[in-house]
């Protein structure tokens, strides 16, 4: 069987698909790819089905040798300057890599989170339905560690349509997502003292959640505490210190702070690329 | 932007989402197991909460006619509780948890009153959260309400049963917590290899039974 022998993971390097749907009334949280839309276009630019596993690259710095056989793969997401063999390919592009040679990402300039494809996908045991590392619960298979083989599907009959896909890069610069008012925005003050502040990412950045530093939004009823609410990725938390948290895809499935916003769908790929330090703005959605 | 239904509101939760406001943690499930049971096309997930039903909607394109058919439902008249005299689950407890005496301060109870509260009324799993297969246990005795502890404890053994609020619980893993610990049973709450992870699931009725060992 083909495989990847992960040489160096760098800080994380975890196997993500599109997650466990519909087991929150367990406890048990969807998880997945926290850029969902880069781990689609890896995938699809290798001709693989939405639902196979590719491996969610945290900053770079990973490394794997191909092993029984050559693999197609295409790399996306925050910029890595991918190689083989030390020879840049492209992000967004399918690159074939032969057995022996190696496949690096590094450190990306601006983004977080690269993800890696292989034609077939990647191949490891299914745990309720889908092979996502959820690191809010450790289920799945845990983070990459030196020395272990990523196993490489077998893939599906139609080849890759297109050898390079254009989208917009994942830039540093300050960035505004889009969000909804509430369920709980009536437990704040000013709720939209969201909009108007500008907001830093703080070090607590990781697929759970990120929490903002800027102005404290203060809350209506200090001493009014919320029933547990369910919460999806992309929901605005706000603990008693007013600080807000944008949830990732390893979310808690209930929790007790009023969430004041929730990020549009679409908005929740972009925030998976914002690291600690980057600057952003909130604004409303029109739906 | 709220509609009635019933004595609650429906509102959006972003864009691919809606939050149902219910009067009762029997509403609550009610509205989750209508929803359920009717598999509408567009709903992609059902969450209960303790007084809220999250309803996930497949694309944004479906949020307002799920709204729709939301505010128009009916869901099944309140049944009882004298309708289930009978646990769908008995959990065998040892009653040796580390805060029983600061229960029982608390409560005003003596321990073995703590205990006889805690045995004497079933309980039902409202829903899910802090770890796979944790059950928050509601409509149990009211004297138990204790609040959480002041400083939780980082390391809380699997299967240890503790009281918060109006909730009971059982830790399915070894965690940090800050519930208050009246005792541990034995029960396996999470186990992957079983067909149904999940020991507890929502609208269940559960028994505590005390045991010596």
């Amino acid at each position: 069987m083909r495989s990847l022998e992960v040489i160096a993971p760098g800080p994380l390097a975890v196997i993500e698909d599109t997650g466990r749907a519909g087991l929150a009334h367990l406890g048990v949280t969807r998880s997945g790819a926290a850029d969902r839309r880069s781990h689609a276009l890896a995938n699809r630019l290798v001709a693989n089905p939405a639902g196979h596993a590719t491996v969610e690259v945290t900053l770079g710095g990973f490394t794997a040798r191909v092993h029984g056989g050559s693999v197609d793969i295409a790399v996306t997401g925050a910029d890595c300057t991918p190689t083989v063999d030390g020879t840049p390919f492209g992000l967004n592009s399918v690159r074939r890599v032969a057995p022996g040679q190696v496949i690096a990402l590094a450190a990306p300039a601006a983004g977080v989170r690269s993800y890696l494809a292989v034609r077939g996908g990647v191949a490891s045991a299914l745990v309720l339905g889908s092979r996502s590392y959820d690191s809010l619960s450790g289920i799945g298979p845990p983070p990459l560690r030196a020395g272990d083989r990523i196993g490489v599907g077998e893939p599906a009959a139609q080849y890759p349509a297109i050898d390079q896909a254009a989208v917009e890069p994942v830039r540093g610069a300050a960035v505004t997502l889009r969000m909804i008012a509430g369920p709980r925005e009536d437990w704040f003050t000013d709720p939209g003292a969201l909009v108007s502040a500008e907001w830093t990412v703080s070090h607590h950045a990781d697929r759970v959640g990120l929490r903002l530093t800027g102005p404290p939004l203060q809350r209506r009823w200090p001493d009014r505490e919320l029933p547990s609410e369910p919460l999806t990725r992309g929901a605005i938390q706000v603990p008693p210190n007013g600080q807000p948290v944008i949830l990732g895809a390893d979310h808690p499935v209930t929790g007790g702070y009023p969430v004041i916003g929730v990020l549009v769908d679409d908005d929740t790929d972009r925030a998976a690329q914002l690291r600690p330090g980057q600057r952003l703005r909130l604004g409303w959605a029109r739906v | 932007m709220s509609d009635a239904i019933g004595n609650g509101a429906i509102r959006d939760y972003g864009d691919r989402a809606l939050l149902v406001e219910c009067d009762s943690t029997d509403e609550v499930l009610r509205l989750t197991e209508a929803l359920r049971s009717q598999a509408w096309a567009g709903v992609a997930g059902v969450v209960p909460g303790a007084r809220t039903v999250l309803v996930e909607v497949a694309d944004g394109h479906a949020q307002r006619e799920i709204r729709d058919g939301l505010s128009a439902m009916a869901i099944r008249p309140r049944q009882p509780v004298a309708d289930h005299p009978h646990a769908d689950m008995v959990i065998d407890v040892v009653y040796d948890g580390a805060d029983l005496d600061e229960v029982s301060r608390r409560t005003g109870l003596t321990v073995g009153e703590v205990v006889a509260a805690h045995t004497a009324t079933p309980w039902r799993v409202a829903f899910s959260g802090f770890a796979p297969g944790f059950a928050y246990l509601t409509g149990g005795d009211e004297r138990l309400a204790v609040p959480r502890r002041g400083e939780p404890r980082t390391r809380v053994p699997a299967g240890a049963v503790g009281l918060a609020g109006e909730f009971s619980g059982i830790y399915p893993r070894e965690s940090p917590g800050g519930w208050q610990l009246i005792g541990s049973t034995r029960a396996a709450l999470w186990d992957l290899d079983r067909s149904r992870p999940a020991l507890l699931t929502p609208g269940m009725w559960v028994r505590f039974r005390s045991v010596s060992r």
